[in-house]
Order: C-alpha cells, then sequence, then structure tokens
C-alpha cells in the first residue's frame, strides 16, 4: 500500500514538473522615482521577508532589472497567486550626468552612473518586449501623468497586449491627486496607495491576485 | 559676415516613412537628431519601434555629448472599423504627428489633448 501511495506520489510530482506553467513574470515599470523599488521591497519584504535593491532620492537609483523569483502574494478574498517581480530601472528617453552631479555626486562616478543609467533603460525595454507577462505601472501622484514617457510607455505595454495595474503611488502627500492619473488612464484599473507607507496596499494585492491571476 | 542663429527642422512625410524598415526609420530619426535638428514626423513611429527608439537612444548617449531625446506625440488613436477592416479582421490604429529633438534644445511647454506647445533652442 505504502509502495503504491510512495509511486502515485512519485508519477503526480514527474507530471506536476514536467507540465509545470513558467511562473508568471510581473514588471514594475514607470519614469524614475516613481518608487517602484520602494514598492518592490514592500511586495517582497511583505510576503518573503527580504529585500529587492536600495532606494534613494536620486534618480536612477536602480540601473539594473532585478528579478525577485516565486513570490505568493494572496489577497484578502483568499486568493493566491504566485509570481516573479521585475524590479526595472525608471524609464527616460534622456540622462545627462550633470542630473547626477546637482545631487553632490563627483564628475567621474556621475558619468558611470549615467552611463549605467542608459544600459539599465535599454535593458528594460528589452524586458518588456521579450520577457514580461503583466506590469505594474508605477506613477508619482503628484506629478503630471501626462508626460510623453508615459503615454509611450503605456502603449507599448497595451499593443504587446499584457495586462497592466496602474499605481498611483505617493498618496500619503499633499498634493497628491490619484483622480488625475485616473483621468490620463481610464482604460486602466488605477489603484492609490502609498509604498513607502503602506496605504492601500492590501488593495494592490488583491487587485493583482484578480489581474494577474 | 554674421552668422544666423538657427534650427533645421525636417519634416517627414508618411509616404517616406512608410517605405523605411524600423530600423531606417529610427537610424534617419536619431542621426538627424544628433545633429542638432528637430524631426517632425506626419505619421508616429509605431509601439514596437518607439520602444526600439528608447533603447538605441540610451545606446547613443554619451558624456558631455549627446544627452537623448526629448519627444512629443499624441496618443495612438483607435482607427474607425470600416466594413473592409471588419471583413478583414483585426483593428487598425493610427500613429501621429510626433515631434522630436535633441533633449537639450527641445523642451515642452505645456501639452494638451489637443495642443502640444514646445520651445526650441539653438544653443547646443
Amino acid at each position: 500500500m505504502t509502495f503504491l501511495v510512495r509511486t502515485k506520489r512519485k508519477i503526480s510530482g514527474l507530471l506536476k514538473a514536467l507540465f509545470k506553467k513558467r511562473t508568471c513574470r510581473i514588471g514594475i515599470y514607470g519614469p524614475p522615482n516613481a518608487g517602484k523599488t520602494t514598492l518592490a521591497n514592500r511586495i517582497v519584504r511583505d510576503w518573503v521577508g527580504d529585500a529587492v535593491g536600495p532606494v534613494s532620492e536620486v534618480p536612477h537609483e536602480t540601473r539594473r532589472v532585478r528579478r525577485k523569483e516565486d513570490i505568493t502574494i494572496t489577497g484578502q478574498n483568499g486568493n493566491s497567486i504566485t509570481i516573479d517581480i521585475v524590479d526595472t530601472p525608471g524609464v527616460t528617453t534622456k540622462i545627462d550626468y550633470n542630473e547626477f552631479v546637482e545631487y553632490g555626486i563627483d564628475k567621474e562616478e556621475a558619468v558611470k552612473r549615467a552611463r549605467e543609467a542608459t544600459e539599465g533603460v535599454a535593458e528594460a525595454m528589452h524586458w518588456l518586449r521579450e520577457d514580461i507577462d503583466g506590469v505594474v505601472y508605477m506613477l508619482d501622484s503628484t506629478l503630471d501623468p501626462f508626460q510623453q514617457v508615459n503615454i509611450m510607455l503605456v502603449g507599448i505595454i497595451e499593443s504587446r497586449k499584457l495586462p497592466v495595474l496602474i499605481v498611483a503611488n505617493k498618496n500619503d502627500l499633499p498634493d497628491a491627486s490619484p483622480a488625475r492619473i485616473k483621468s490620463a488612464f481610464p482604460q486602466h484599473p488605477v489603484i492609490a496607495i502609498s509604498g513607502l507607507e503602506g496605504n492601500n496596499v492590501e488593495e494592490l494585492y488583491e487587485q493583482m491576485t484578480s489581474y494577474f491571476g | 559676415m554674421e552668422m544666423i542663429q538657427g534650427v533645421q527642422i525636417d519634416l517627414i512625410s508618411a509616404e517616406r516613412l512608410d517605405r523605411l524598415t524600423a530600423m531606417e526609420k529610427i537610424r534617419l530619426i536619431l542621426d538627424d537628431v544628433m545633429e542638432g535638428n528637430i524631426v517632425i514626423l506626419e505619421k508616429g513611429l509605431a509601439p514596437d519601434e518607439q520602444s526600439k527608439l528608447i533603447e538605441i537612444t540610451m545606446r547613443e548617449i554619451a558624456p558631455d555629448g549627446f544627452s537623448g531625446i526629448e519627444m512629443e506625440t499624441y496618443p495612438i488613436k483607435d482607427a474607425q472599423n470600416g466594413f473592409l477592416a471588419k471583413l478583414l479582421g483585426g483593428k487598425r490604429s493610427e500613429t501621429r504627428l510626433t515631434v522630436i529633438g535633441p533633449a537639450n534644445q527641445l523642451r515642452t511647454l505645456k501639452k494638451e489633448k489637443d495642443l502640444i506647445s514646445a520651445w526650441v533652442s539653438s544653443s547646443r
């Protein structure tokens, strides 16, 4: 009997391994300083107890795509999804090393950072074309959402027919306006959160389980 | 003789763009913009071309040289589906008038649903 049970389990395990679907890769995209890494860190900390990468006020702190595998998120409704979180460098069409010099970084380091940032943006675009199954698009809700880079990136994501959740981040700040983001992207669900303070992240988790599940 | 300061503006027609492959379009735009010119496309780039344009722009950025592009366009419009489009299946979408220039020379002043206001400087 034990032999039969063990054999059954073995076969079932083998079949599962054989037909296992690749974990869904959810990319966190958006312009620089929208709070992508802060959110990635919160998701990973809440569900795995780890972190993805350092955060900073200086733009382009994330200059490499970072992936954290097998994160199981459970919504309040009890639904669960297992995903890979892909934290990406902020996408832009211009990078000037002087931007870093203004933050007190010396020229040599600023030039190095600018070069890494350009490579990071190119890498993020490549991932979007090849390896992403769904997108969390982060926006700073204190800023104008109609910036060209947002219109362009959301258009690129839509053209690839990827599901996209728009996050109106920094809703803890007094001049945050998630309504402006909702009016800019009425075709997608918009969730207002504060990745830093954790406001409303439960709703985001719930939406992620139903939207990407 | 006094030189008159100015900026060259190249208006590229939809017909010309239609004849080019994605990489030819991107190269045409970037080579022009890297010379300090402003490029206006009668018909904008498809999303995939925009994605590649960002990627290739990043490769061209150099310290104290080219610092990237500024680009403005209207969101892609879903074209009206005529009988033929329905018959052939699939929805066509239209890319729209686009202006691209060097990031250090072109600034967007105002962007509304139906009006884009930009400012061009000749200083490089």
